[in-house]
This record gives C-alpha cells, sequence and structure tokens, in this order.
C-alpha cells in the first residue's frame, strides 16, 4: 500500500480516462501459441483448458474490465484470431 | 477500420478488422503454431491502414519458402514468384506502374542466398521497392537447412555439428549495397515495426526492413530453444534499440544481443527518377519518358 502521504490522483484524471476495450477471440482460428496471453499489459488474458477444433486452447478473456484497448493481442496474433475493439464504439452501434 | 465498416461475422462475432486487407477465407494459414510469419503480415496489414492505403494502391509480390506465402493471404494484386525472383518481378512492377505501392515480402534464403545477386543489384540502383525480409536464420520450409543467416555454431540439417559459416548480416548488406532506408526489428517490436512499415511506404528508393522471426518448428526445435514463445521472450531480454549502430554492432550471433533500430535514413533519386532525369538532359526533347510525366 503506497503511502497516503505522497499518494495523490493524477491532476487531469477526470479528463483522462483510460479506454476500455471489448476483446474477441475467434477461437477456431486459434493455434493456442501463447503470446496475446504472454504479452497482454494487464493480464486479460489466459489458456482454457478447453480444446477448439483443431484440438489448441484458444485464450480466455478471464478479466475483461481490465481491457485498455491496447491492440497488443490484435497486432502480435500470429493467426489473425484476437482482436479488442473500443467499448464506446460498440455502445454506439448498439440499438 | 471501424466496426461500422465491418459488416461481416465469424461466428457470432464480428470478422477480424483486417479482413479488408487479409484473406480470412483463406485462414487457418499454413505457418505453425508459434511461428513468427503471421505477426510481421498483420503488422503489415496495420501500417497499410494507417498509411490511409486502398488494397488498389499497392502490390506484393513473394518468393518461395514460408514467408513466400504471404503473397497467398492479403487481398491485394500479389504474386507469388519463383524462387529468388521476387525482386527482379517487382522490379518489372515498379518500373511498368510508378503509380502504384510496390513490396516484396519473402524470407531469408529467397531474398539473400537464392535471390542474392537480385537483392544487392536492386539496392545498388536504388529501385522503387519496400522489401521486407522475415529472417528466422534457416530454410524452414525445406526442412532446415543452413540458410545464409544462420549463425555461427547453430545447427541445421545440413550442419548437425553447427555451423562454421560466416552468416550475411542483412542491414549491414543492404546498407553496403547503398539501399535508401534499412531498419530491423523482431517480431516482438509490433509497434516500432508498424510505424517503420508505415514511413517507409511513404519513402522512394530501395527501402530495407529485416524482421527477426522465430520458426518455432525446426530453427527452435533443432537448437533446442523451446519454441517460438521462448523466442519471443527471448526477444524481449535480448533486443536493444539502437539507431546509430556500427557494422560490428549489427551482426547477430547464436543467441547473442539483436540491435534493432532504424539505421539507414536518406534520400537518392529511384532508378527511374535518376534515368529520366539525365537522358532528359542529355537527349534533351529527343528524350521522350517511358509514360507522361514519366515514371516516379
Ligand atoms: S487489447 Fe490490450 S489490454 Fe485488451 S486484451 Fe488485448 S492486449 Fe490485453
Ligand atoms: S496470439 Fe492468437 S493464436 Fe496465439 S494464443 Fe492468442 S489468439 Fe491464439
Ligand atoms: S517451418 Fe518455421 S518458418 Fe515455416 S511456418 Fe513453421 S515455424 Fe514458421
Amino acid at each position: 500500500m503506497p503511502d497516503p502521504r505522497y499518494w495523490r490522483k493524477p491532476f487531469d484524471s477526470d479528463k483522462v480516462k483510460s479506454p476500455k476495450g471489448v476483446v474477441y477471440v475467434i477461437k477456431d482460428r486459434c493455434k493456442g501459441c501463447g503470446f496475446c496471453v504472454e504479452f497482454c499489459p494487464r493480464g486479460v488474458l489466459v489458456l482454457s483448458v478447453e480444446f477448439n477444433k483443431k484440438g489448441y486452447h484458444p485464450p480466455e478473456v478471464v478479466h475483461p474490465d481490465r481491457c485498455v484497448n491496447c491492440d497488443l493481442c490484435e497486432r502480435i496474433c500470429p493467426e489473425f484470431a484476437i482482436y479488442s475493439l473500443n467499448q464506446d464504439e460498440i455502445i454506439e452501434l448498439a440499438p | 477500420m471501424t466496426v461500422a465498416e465491418n459488416k461481416k461475422t465469424i461466428g457470432n462475432i464480428p470478422e477480424h478488422p483486417k479482413s479488408l486487407l487479409l484473406r480470412m477465407d483463406r485462414m487457418p494459414h499454413i505457418w505453425c503454431s508459434r511461428c513468427g510469419i503471421g505477426i510481421v503480415v498483420g503488422c503489415l496489414a496495420a501500417a497499410l491502414e494507417k498509411a490511409g492505403l486502398s488494397p488498389d494502391d499497392i502490390t506484393i509480390t513473394s518468393g518461395i519458402g514460408c514467408t513466400g506465402r504471404v503473397a497467398g493471404y492479403v487481398k491485394v494484386d500479389s504474386f507469388h514468384t519463383t524462387h529468388g525472383r521476387a525482386i527482379p518481378f517487382a522490379v518489372g512492377l515498379a518500373l511498368s506502374r510508378p503509380d502504384l505501392k510496390h513490396v516484396v515480402f519473402s524470407g531469408d534464403g529467397d531474398l539473400v542466398s537464392i535471390g542474392g545477386n537480385h537483392f544487392i543489384h536492386a539496392a545498388r540502383r536504388n529501385q522503387n521497392l519496400l522489401v521486407i525480409c522475415v529472417n528466422n536464420f534457416t530454410y524452414a520450409m525445406t526442412g532446415g537447412q543452413l540458410a545464409p543467416t544462420t549463425p555461427v555454431t547453430a545447427r541445421a540439417t545440413t550442419a548437425p555439428y553447427g555451423s562454421f559459416e560466416n552468416p550475411f548480416c542483412l542491414p549491414n548488406l543492404a546498407i553496403s549495397a547503398g539501399a535508401d532506408y534499412v531498419a530491423r526489428w523482431t517480431s516482438l517490436h509490433i509497434r516500432r515495426m508498424t510505424d517503420t512499415f508505415e514511413e517507409a511506404l511513404n519513402r522512394e528508393g530501395f527501402r530495407f526492413i529485416e524482421i527477426i522471426a522465430p520458426c518455432s518448428t525446426i530453427y527452435a526445435r533443432r537448437n533446442k530453444l523451446g519454441t517460438g514463445l521462448d523466442l519471443m521472450k527471448y526477444y524481449y531480454e535480448n533486443s536493444e534499440i539502437k539507431h546509430d549502430a556500427t557494422a560490428e554492432e549489427l551482426e547477430i550471433g547464436f543467441q547473442t544481443k539483436i540491435v534493432v533500430g532504424k539505421f539507414v535514413d536518406k534520400e537518392r533519386p529511384s532508378y527511374a527518377r535518376a534515368m529520366n532525369r539525365h537522358l532528359g538532359k542529355i537527349l534533351g526533347k529527343k528524350y521522350i519518358p517511358p509514360e507522361v510525366g514519366g515514371p516516379q
């Protein structure tokens, strides 16, 4: 726990909000390499125990609320099997 | 691309955002699990998107090999040429269609061994090409033979006791042949790789970008380096960004530090531009450039 005397909220924390992302996994395209799980900066993913059609373990979103839509998983996935979208964008589209 | 443009779905979720540039109908691709080539393809697609290029503005030419399969997975005019001949094919494209951007996307064995002469001479003449070379230190598709990039002491099918040949250092080769733009990243440097692709797409002349990527099935396994994931972690711990690296620092040994960065960024007139300028000066009105306005 940080010492409360030195702990303050950033001045612009009410203006700058970190983006929220929603992660999508195209399970049957995944080859279970684990790159996204290993390098996601927010620990959103783990490899699931379930098998996909090809016998690999696709990632599972275990902490959806932590995703900041940073795009890393989309870029690092060699199989084009995972991506994130900005939450606001999705809400906008919902009827 | 925003969700609004992405109308296609896969199962009950929207199709991958890069489906405008990549042939998702051909997925899963042939590359092994934990292979790095797919990452480079994704980063190129992201760079094309960021540069605001439409699929009609660009061509991609590949040779033979694992990386050579890229041509089949991109939704732009793409050409899968014979072994080593991606560059000469693309030179023809670049000279006849100067209005488009031309990318050569191939592996180390294809570009600098079988096609080594084409590589140095296209760089020397400053042909208007962006050459992306995925270097995984081996001939992967043909079974893991010794490549001109295999580091000393690394094992290959044809070097069971380890290699004793001095490998090419690709950025040094490109720099000494005169390339205008030379960079190297690993497949872990997704953001910098994408930015470099984007910057290089908007340049003229011979641009060379080497991407060090894991070959999980052949190179990593034969050399007991774990899997592609272990190599990605290795890049994380052992690559150093150094834009002004010396020639010696750029050399890669077996599992040594990998110096990455953008090493050269200069401007020379491209082959076609130099030809038009020179012949125009010598022949005056008698010279008719190949096209109205002349190639770029
Ligand atoms: S977008 Fe970023 S934070 Fe969200 S799951 Fe992917 S890598 Fe993790
Ligand atoms: S990076 Fe892609 S292929 Fe690898 S585990 Fe994640 S979703 Fe699957
Ligand atoms: S053999 Fe190596 S380079 Fe070829 S697809 Fe498999 S991991 Fe990738």
